[in-house]
């Protein structure tokens, strides 16, 4: 999803470097305010960037025939919500401009608006409408982190079409071919991706159960709509009580 | 293994098929470049759409060499991976700092033992954590 270094006109990186500004500004004070509120969130908001590093390094082989990257931006979302994941999302995209020519300053704002703003927030919002419904976490854990990788690759699709519209086909002839080069080679990563993220879900149920409780993971129904951090006495029992659930099978 | 380590080995196992596949049934034969990155094809489109068009920008760093290039990558992925097992080992640990002093306590609660709440460290505790881990 990495639009290369000046390819994108430059009426073009601005328009997109103005409207990912505020987000990640926006992203920022989350940040700080969450790390000042609770310390101990520190390590965790660094092991959510930490997963996006490792999967956006990873280039995996598609069934198209070309290789592509997860973007890993799913699990941060869905623990810390989307503002911190724009900026976990920046750094790993500023790395990579910066040190690996992959990407660049001046297309930063367009794959800043696709992998660490629309993923995350796409990601966040099947997650939280999947729980809603009572969907089972695992499963809707699966769904956000595939949606955040999928659509990434969707709006770079979007980006470039703009950019470049076909001389005879217009915008939907440059869509479909940006499409059909990153957004079907990224479904089976994304699904890749999903089962990468239940993994991590999965080992943090274990490992750091207070912790996700604290976040609201674990709040599902009507309880989901108050936010990251509701632990109303009231919620506290249910909540518990799906942890138990969804960490049935650990060895105690 | 513990059903739940089962599950997580399969997982894994899934992630690398899909990776695999691809590869054993040559899904990239039909291509000039077979598993080319999708950025570098991306690039290829546009100058197929509009040929003249050139970047007006350069990265300010390159990395020298495919080798250089691909050092990087992995750098990026171990600092990734560092910061997830430091943090996965540390939960761990201290889940078993807790779990050991809760045995603790309970030995305390022993006649032998010290009072409770107190360090009541009597050979109990520290023997039934072994049996657990």
């Amino acid at each position: 999803m990495h639009i290369a270094e000046g390819f994108l006109p430059p009426a073009h990186a601005v328009a997109w470097g103005v409207a990912s500004a505020p987000f990640v500004v926006h992203g920022v004070r989350s940040l700080t305010r969450e790390v000042r509120e609770h310390p101990e969130s520190t390590l965790l908001i660094g092991a959510s960037g930490a997963f996006t590093f490792v999967l956006s390094a990873l280039k995996l082989p598609s069934v198209t025939g070309s290789c592509s990257h997860p973007t890993g931006t799913g699990l941060g979302a869905i623990l810390f919500r989307p503002p911190i994941m724009a900026v976990l999302g920046t750094i790993t995209l500023l790395f990579q401009a910066l040190l690996l020519a992959h990407g660049g300053l001046t297309t930063l704002g367009a794959n800043v608006f696709s992998m660490a703003i629309v993923g995350p927030w796409a990601g966040y919002g099947v997650y939280r409408l999947l729980r809603r419904f009572d969907v089972p976490l695992m499963v809707a854990v699966f769904f956000a982190a595939f949606v955040a990788d999928l659509s990434t690759y969707c709006v770079t699709s979007v980006q470039l079409a703009l950019a470049f519209p076909d001389p005879s086909s217009g915008f939907l002839g440059a869509l479909g071919k940006f499409g059909s080069i990153f957004a079907v080679t990224q479904i089976p990563l994304a699904v890749s991706e999903g089962l990468l993220t239940v993994l991590v879900m999965r080992l943090l149920v274990q490992s750091s159960k207070g912790e996700l409780t604290r976040l609201g993971v674990f709040l599902a129904g009507k309880r989901s709509r108050s936010g990251t951090n509701g632990t109303d006495a009231t919620n506290q029992t249910n909540e518990t009580n799906e942890a138990n659930e969804t960490t049935g099978t650990v060895t105690r | 293994m513990s059903r739940n380590a089962k599950i997580n080995a399969l997982l894994l196992l899934v992630v690398a098929a899909l990776a695999v596949l691809p590869l054993v049934f040559g899904m990239g034969d039909h291509k000039k470049e077979p598993f080319a990155g999708a950025d570098a094809e991306a690039e290829t489109a546009i100058t197929e759409i509009e040929p003249d068009y050139e970047p007006w920008f350069s990265p300010l760093y390159e990395p020298p060499s495919g080798e250089i290039e691909s050092a990087l990558f992995a750098l990026q992925a171990a600092l990734g991976a560092g910061v997830l097992a430091y943090y996965f080992g540390l939960r761990r640990g201290r889940r078993q700092g807790e779990l050991r002093v809760l045995a603790q306590r309970e030995g305390g609660q022993d006649p032998t033992a010290e009072a409770p709440g107190g360090t009541g460290g009597s050979g109990a505790g520290p023997d039934r954590l072994t049996e657990r881990a």
